[in-house]
């Protein structure tokens, strides 16, 4: 993270600003805050992704799931009505690769897996970088560490629920994940070398397949003992001595179970390959390959294999192992029979994966509906949420993003973002809301201004040092 | 020298199984000079309302004529654009074009910032590699020409420096700089330095880390600094009249246009308060200025207004900097500095997302700029600001032949450029990612 620093403004204005954000987020999902109220966009340009598109249709929202999809659809008497006229409601944008949201920064670097860290223990819910993905369209996003280790920390699926407390933000029964990296950042070819300073092993990408090696034959071993325990265990003998826990283990365990993704970064085909065929020596699964910027090389293999690509629109050259990326690489995956998703990797870049997605109509020729599911299904698809999001059916979660164009344009500008039939984002709110805050910020600073006394000069109430940077979150090109 | 002529021949290889239409063609500008006439557009002049079904004769690297009923000269090629859209090449205001090649890990491909404080005699043209694979990708997306400047920051190439360099205009087609260069001297670099105060950094494709640390006294001492360079050039422009009695210097001279007001300060600014202080000093120093920043210049607009002074914009599509600010700030800032009467234009300030500027105009337009002052700040106005309007930035008789013919409305995320046309030439639109997809869509 090149800006990891979270400095923002001072500790007291900063608390009192979030209260703000929080008094102002729970004034907005007023039509729906007890779960039986019933919300109804109607008029509207409907892109449900799955089953095709329908002019100006009605969505009924019922306890926060979709009830009725349709053109001869009724608003039932006594629903909040959203006129959705000159309007296009799609499902809301997943973005398999996020750092939002995190405390502080993202890797735990001193080690080659780091597989004991867990991403759900620093979520942060007050991190700004929420609300404004959300005023992207984004509803739901896979949080993940950097790409600083060979095995990273474990991933978690979240809903932007903005305002709400860290344990709420977490998709309810989306399967955990885990960030491996392959390439240049887990081998740390562009970190500077500090004399005195051992260097972490690998430095190359055979030592990178080596300490994924190392770690699941650890694994395999672990597992075993635990397995033969359970089995002895179970079997009614008595006075067994279970095996020593292993954190790190642990993890990789349950990614040998099927119970955890693997979601690794990765850049080029023959790094792809080797994890591919080292995840079939240990016998588990990659569920998405991160980034995957070579994946047009071997789409073939990854259709074959059954693995998910998560790529970057038209990024390219910022590295050495970036210089084959092509915009094309969607198309081509797609082309190719992959699932394929645009992701972000960046707080900024989120808000518009509905503009990326459609490069791949000009860079390969994808279909508009081949294009609108690069960052809705495909991704659901990808994090196994795709029973619950992704689309605009009956029965699914009313995650949605409500735009003023089509939003595959670049005039496309979301108007409202929906979660759980709850309306999170609302521009003409936002806009509404800007003197008022303002002017309560005003005040805060001024208040504390006083309490911090002359001697300090209200200094409490400046900004310290240089803020978060105007930058980004990005992680792992930064890495 | 064995082993040294052996990999030459293994590189010789490399190339002809990679085959004359792949790593080669890269090369190759792929030019073709002949007169052209392109019919049955809708012509965008921006000098004036579009025009449909107009003619535009093309020759000798220049516009001939435009217009509806232009007689179609004999031997011209006739290119039949019914149903397509003419504008202007694209003007990229700021990049890292030819100097920067891969950020990150091949440091010999990087040529974007020099050692030492003060560098106005460096000029970004000298190491401009022409073979560039930047430059094909970026000019299929319509840019025809761009800045060049070290020191920018795209990427991981910018420095500290208070002045590294001179900034170079070019079109993004030629087999060398002479053939390709505009303007080799278009503007002197500035990366204004830090005043207390704190402000954000670079971030993604943004302007380089200002000099200094942001300490009073630093900055003072800096701006000392760059006040005695000027004082300095004006003393060696007067000395070099007597040319008896005169020592040459290459930096004070590369000043010389500078304090003539021939060549602009191109200055780098994150803050508000830097941007006060350098619009400031140029008045002052009675030099030329164009700011190169972001949403500061929201803060200053009216300051801006009434200096006259340009903006090139960074990637709007970058996060505000302000927890606080609105979420659309970069948005909608284009729109804001047109209303307040300010001129704008865009850069990427890195290669990477060069492509992406007509995007930014685009997302402009969505947060409340007018569609064809969009469309001038991605030509004219840069045209303008860099003292080429003669040259560049419409569709006028007299005018170099920098055209895209499109499929549609260039801001849109899915137009296409069908033809290219840079200095007169029909320019192909090919590149080193259009050739990896075709091999690698054929792959069994």
């Amino acid at each position: 993270m090149k800006f990891g620093n979270k400095k923002k403004l001072a500790l007291s204005v900063a608390v009192a600003l979030a209260g703000i954000a929080a008094i102002a987020v729970s004034s907005w999902p007023s039509q729906a805050q007890s779960g039986a109220d019933v919300l109804v966009i109607k008029n509207a340009t409907i892109l449900t992704v799955t089953k095709g598109t329908i002019k100006n249709g009605t969505v009924v929202i019922r306890n926060g799931k979709i009830a009725e999809v349709g053109a001869n659809v009724q608003a039932p008497a006594g629903a909040t009505v959203i006129d959705g006229t000159g309007m296009f409601v799609a499902p809301g944008t997943i973005d398999c690769h996020s750092h939002i949201a995190v405390e502080g920064g993202v890797n735990e670097g001193s080690v080659s897996d780091s597989s004991m860290a867990n991403i759900l223990d620093v979520l942060n819910p007050n991190d700004i970088d929420i609300y404004r993905d959300l005023a992207g369209g984004v509803t739901a996003a896979n949080i993940l560490h950097g790409s600083a280790n060979a095995i990273g920390g474990q991933t978690i699926v979240i809903k932007l629920r903005w305002g709400l407390p860290a344990e709420r933000l977490v998709f309810e029964g989306a399967m955990p994940g885990i960030k491996f990296a392959l390439g240049e950042n887990p081998k740390r070819s562009n970190n500077p070398v500090i004399p005195g300073q051992i260097r972490r092993y690998p430095a190359t990408r055979e030592g990178v397949e080596d300490v994924i090696r190392q770690s699941f034959t650890e694994a395999v071993e672990y597992k075993k003992q635990w397995d033969e325990y359970n089995r002895r265990k179970a079997a009614g003998e008595s006075n067994l001595i279970p095996p020593r826990r292993d954190l790190r283990l642990d993890p990789l365990v349950e990614v040998l179970e099927g119970k955890r993704y693997v979601h690794s970064h990765c850049y080029r085909a023959d790094e792809i390959l080797m994890l591919l065929r080292v995840s079939k020596e240990f016998g588990f699964k990659v569920r998405t390959l991160q980034h995957v910027l070579e994946g047009y090389k071997v789409a073939k293999e990854m259709a074959e294999y059954g693995v998910g690509g998560s790529t970057f629109s038209d990024w390219w050259s910022y590295k050495l192992e970036a210089y084959d990326a092509i915009p094309y690489n969607l198309a081509l995956m797609t082309q190719k029979g992959v699932i394929a998703s645009v992701n972000s990797d960046d707080a900024e870049e989120a808000t518009h994966l509905n503009q990326e997605a459609a490069k791949t109509i000009k860079y390969g020729g994808l279909s508009h509906d081949e294009a609108m599911k690069l960052f809705t299904i495909n991704p659901a698809k990808q994090l196994g949420i795709e029973n619950r999001v992704g689309s605009i059916e009956v029965g699914k979660d009313a995650d949605l993003a409500i735009y003023n164009h089509d939003p595959l344009s670049v005039y496309a500008v979301v108007q409202k973002t929906i979660i759980d039939g709850k309306v999170y984002f609302d521009r003409q709110k936002d806009i509404a809301m800007r003197a008022e805050n303002a002017k309560e910020k005003q005040a805060l600073i001024e208040k504390e201004r006083q309490a911090s006394g002359a001697g300090r000069g209200g200094r409490g109430a400046q900004p310290q040092g240089p803020g978060r940077g105007p930058g980004s979150t990005i992680e792992d090109r930064e890495e | 020298m064995k082993t040294m002529l052996k990999s030459i021949l293994i590189v010789a290889i490399a190339i002809v199984a990679a085959g004359l239409a792949g790593t080669l063609a890269l090369r190759v500008q792929a030019q073709t000079q002949q007169t052209y006439a392109i019919t049955g557009a809708r012509v965008f002049p921006i000098s004036g309302p579009p025009m449909d079904g107009a003619t535009i004769i093309i020759r000798d690297g220049k516009i001939a004529a435009v217009g509806k009923g232009v007689a179609i000269p004999s031997g011209a090629k006739v290119i039949d654009a019914r149903g397509l859209e003419v504008y202007p090449g694209i003007f990229n205001a700021i990049t890292e074009m030819g100097i920067n090649e891969i950020g990150e890990g091949a440091p010999g491909s990087v040529d974007s910032s020099e050692l030492g404080d003060y560098n106005p005699q460096l000029v970004t043209a000298s190491a401009v590699n022409p073979a560039s694979a930047h430059i094909p990708v970026t000019r299929a997306d319509g840019i025809t020409h761009v800045i060049s400047a070290m020191g920018a920051g795209g990427g991981r190439g910018g420095g500290g420096s208070v002045i590294p360099g001179q900034a170079s205009l070019f079109n993004l087609a030629g087999w060398t700089m002479d053939e390709m260069q505009i303007r080799r001297s278009a503007a002197m670099t500035v990366n204004w330095p830090v005043l207390p105060g704190g402000g954000g950094g670079g971030g993604r494709g943004g302007p380089a880390p200002a000099a200094g640390t942001g300490n009073r006294q630093e900055y003072d001492k800096r701006i000392a600094e760059l006040t005695e360079w000027l004082d300095r050039a004006r003393h060696y422009a007067q000395a070099s009249q007597n040319k008896a009695n005169f020592e040459r210097d290459l930096k004070l001279e590369a000043l010389v246009p500078v304090i003539k007001g021939e060549m602009p300060l191109f200055i780098m600014a994150n803050q508000a308060n830097q941007i006060r202080e350098a619009v400031a000093f140029c008045d002052k120093q009675k030099v030329k200025i164009i700011i190169a920043t972001g949403t500061a210049a929201g803060e200053v607009k009216d300051l801006l207004k009434e200096k006259n002074v340009p903006v090139v914009l960074r990637p709007t599509l970058t996060l505000v900097r302000g927890e606080d600010d609105p979420y659309d700030l970069s948005l909608s800032l284009a729109g804001e500095l047109f209303k307040a009467g300010v001129k704008i234009a865009y850069g990427s300030f890195g290669n990477e997302f060069a492509r992406r500027i007509t995007q930014q105009a685009g997302n402009s337009v969505a947060y409340g700029l007018p569609h064809d002052e969009a469309l001038k700040a991605l030509t004219i106005n840069p045209a303008e600001m860099f003292g080429v309007s003669k040259d560049l930035g419409t569709i006028e008789v007299g005018k170099m032949a920098n055209l895209i013919v499109t499929n549609g409305d260039p801001l849109e995320l899915t137009t296409e450029v069908k033809y290219l046309f840079i200095r007169g030439m029909a320019t192909s639109t090919d590149n080193r990612h259009k050739q990896l997809y075709e091999e690698y869509r054929k792959r069994p």
